[in-house]
């Protein structure tokens, strides 16, 4: 299990819990008090350091190796009730964007979302979660068939980025995405994201407009990456914490400031430490939106998502 | 041996009275291919080099001039400044940089809307203002664009918005983001009701304004030799870790890819607009 540098308080008594359990073991002493202090002690201290993240904290946990990414939420919401459907139909087969037709409970729903890989060689293989030009027609195709046989879209987003290579500028990176958003906002049938992992940019947009759209509690969203906004705004790389603190890219942060309409909690010590949980709260919370959306009509729903995005934004009036 | 080194007339001779003076700006050095025109024929020129026909950039005052007739039009909500939601401070105050740049650009935000006439037909334009914090779009962009569209749908009238930016603006972060969406958003809303847009990307015009309503117009033309892309050159060129192709993200570039109707030199830019607008709300 990888770890992140503020969970060492964790590690340390989890190292502590084996030994003991080792002692116990060789020497038939009945150790059974001090093992369960020590994992009280174990669930404390997590407790106590997931409360007080910091946002670069956050944006950590988002990208850690073992979070669940959206191939494992489909298989586990649709209990492997999932084909997944593959080609924009134009160039190529995006493997960074995945998408294809599943039930909750008997339900039929879309699914589309980023996918990243969890080793070095899948991670290669999705491009890291960064999807070109053909992985937002791929969705948009995908989108525009469910609205078809009438039913619900759900996307996942977890990337770090639309993919800026020389391919993707001469396919049209931009107008692709431009395209969803348009697209998306006309759509007929209700559309719920939820970021699982990072939120980034453009290119999470490009999937990410809907009806409902929520932020797991350890992910982050905004126009760019807390490490090429120091970059840019401090040139340099070692600004990465101040910028995530100056983005306000926090599930806490967006949902204060209306820009996401809700935050799903995550199991202690973050998804990762619990997947099974996890998957269980999403579809739990996916059902209800999904039932609640359907008591409005397609105008209804189209006419509050356009309303929802216009309502973004702050500025002053000054007066002449 | 000549005394070469030593001055035999002190000082300057002219006197102060008959000294001649070169006005400012009577001259323009083209940014492309270096040579010097008289900065009337400059002007005349649209700004256009006239030998090697490289599009100086302009302010939306220049364009607003160029396409409305007589220059006469009634600018729409004057009043939008940007606020500073998110107390956003990198290496200096965003509030600080926001009055700096109402200070030595004389404009409010990186947009001017206006509402007037192309050659007697009524149209509203957006023109993006590259010398405001990098023609970057905020909350103000997007209310702008957002409230211009609500005029087009009251007045029926067609759209034109010219692009020239950077992308987001940072310091609002996902606000800047979310304005990606809500100009879409409010974009379908002047489709649903049939009247056109054009799109005219200038150079340059990269980032989540590609992302977004530049790419979005019934027709999408564009000045020669614009930068137009999502990620911007020097991000694609780390990516790929070599040189990039010659023309690359070049209007011309664009437009072979499929994603431009059609590229116009500025100094048909208003017939071509004028002529669109005819041919289609006939």
């Amino acid at each position: 299990m990888t770890h992140l540098d503020f969970e060492k308080p964790v590690i340390e008594l989890c190292e502590q819990l084996e030994k003991a359990k080792q002692i116990a073991e060789k020497s038939n002493i009945d150790m059974s008090t001090s093992l369960t202090e020590i994992e009280k002690r174990i669930d404390i201290t997590r407790k106590e350091i997931y409360k007080n993240l910091s946002p670069w904290q956050k944006v950590q946990i988002s990208r850690h190796p073992e979070r669940p990414y959206t191939l494992s939420y489909i298989q586990a919401i649709t209990d492997n009730d999932f084909i997944e459907l593959h080609g924009d139909r134009n160039v190529k087969d995006d493997k960074a964007i995945i998408g294809g037709i599943g039930s909750i409970d008997g339900e039929s729903v879309m699914f589309i979302g980023h996918q990243k890989g969890n080793n070095t060689k899948m991670r290669q293989y999705r491009n890291f979660g960064m999807a070109n030009p053909e992985g937002y027609r791929k969705a948009l195709r995908l989108m525009k068939m469910a609205e078809k046989f009438n039913k619900p879209i759900i996307t996942f987003i977890d990337t770090p980025g639309a993919f800026p290579g020389l391919e993707a500028e001469e396919r049209g990176q931009g107008e692709a995405i431009a395209r969803n958003l348009f697209e998306m906002f006309q759509l007929k049938v209700p559309v719920i994201c939820v970021v699982i992992g990072e939120g980034a940019s453009g290119g999470a947009l490009g999937i990410g407009v809907g009806d409902k759209v929520f932020m797991l509690e350890y992910t982050w969203y905004s126009v760019i990456s807390p490490e090429s906004c120091s970059s840019i705004l401090w040139r340099s790389w070692d600004y990465k914490e101040k910028a995530a603190e100056a983005l306000k890219l926090t599930a806490k942060d967006m949902f204060s400031n209306k820009l996401i309409d809700g935050i799903i909690e995550e199991p202690i010590g973050g998804a990762h430490n619990n997947p099974d949980e996890m998957y269980k709260i999403v579809k739990r919370e996916l059902k209800k939106y999904i039932a609640k959306l359907k008591l409005l009509s397609p105008e209804e729903r189209i006419q509050k998502r356009i309303e929802k995005f216009c309502n973004m934004g702050v500025y002053d009036e000054i007066k002449n | 041996m000549a005394n070469w080194f030593s001055r035999i007339k002190q000082g300057i001779t002219t006197k102060t009275k008959d000294k001649k003076e070169t006005p400012e700006g009577l001259w323009y050095k083209c940014d492309s291919c270096h040579k010097i025109v008289p900065h009337e024929d400059h002007e005349n020129n649209f700004f256009v080099c006239t030998d090697c026909g490289y599009h100086q950039r302009i302010n939306s005052k220049t364009y607003l001039k160029i396409l409305f007739d007589e220059n006469k039009y009634k600018e729409l909500n004057p009043e939008l400044i940007a606020a500073d939601p998110l107390n956003f401070v990198d290496t200096k105050k965003y509030k600080e940089r926001l009055i700096t740049s109402i200070q030595n650009t004389g404009l409010t935000d990186a947009i001017t809307t206006a509402y007037g006439k192309i050659d007697g037909q009524k149209a509203v334009i957006g023109c993006m203002n590259f010398e405001f914090i990098g023609g970057s779009m905020g909350s103000v962009v997007g209310e702008k664009i957002s409230r211009a569209i609500d005029l087009c749908l009251e007045k029926k009238v067609p759209l034109i918005l010219i692009s020239k930016s950077g992308g987001a603006r940072m310091m609002e972060a996902a606000f800047s983001l979310m304005q990606m969406a809500k100009t879409s958003a409010k974009l379908t809303l002047l489709a649903s009701a049939k009247l056109p847009y054009i799109s005219i990307l200038t150079d340059p015009t990269t980032g989540g304004v590609t992302a977004s309503y530049a790419m979005l117009g019934d027709i999408n033309m564009a000045e020669p030799g614009a930068l137009i892309g999502f990620a911007g050159p020097r991000v694609v060129k780390e990516t790929i870790g070599k040189a990039l192709p010659k023309g690359f993200q070049t209007a011309e570039f664009v437009l072979e890819h499929g994603f431009l109707d059609l590229i116009v030199h500025r100094k048909e830019l208003k017939t071509k607009v004028a002529q669109l607008i005819r041919l289609y709300s006939n």
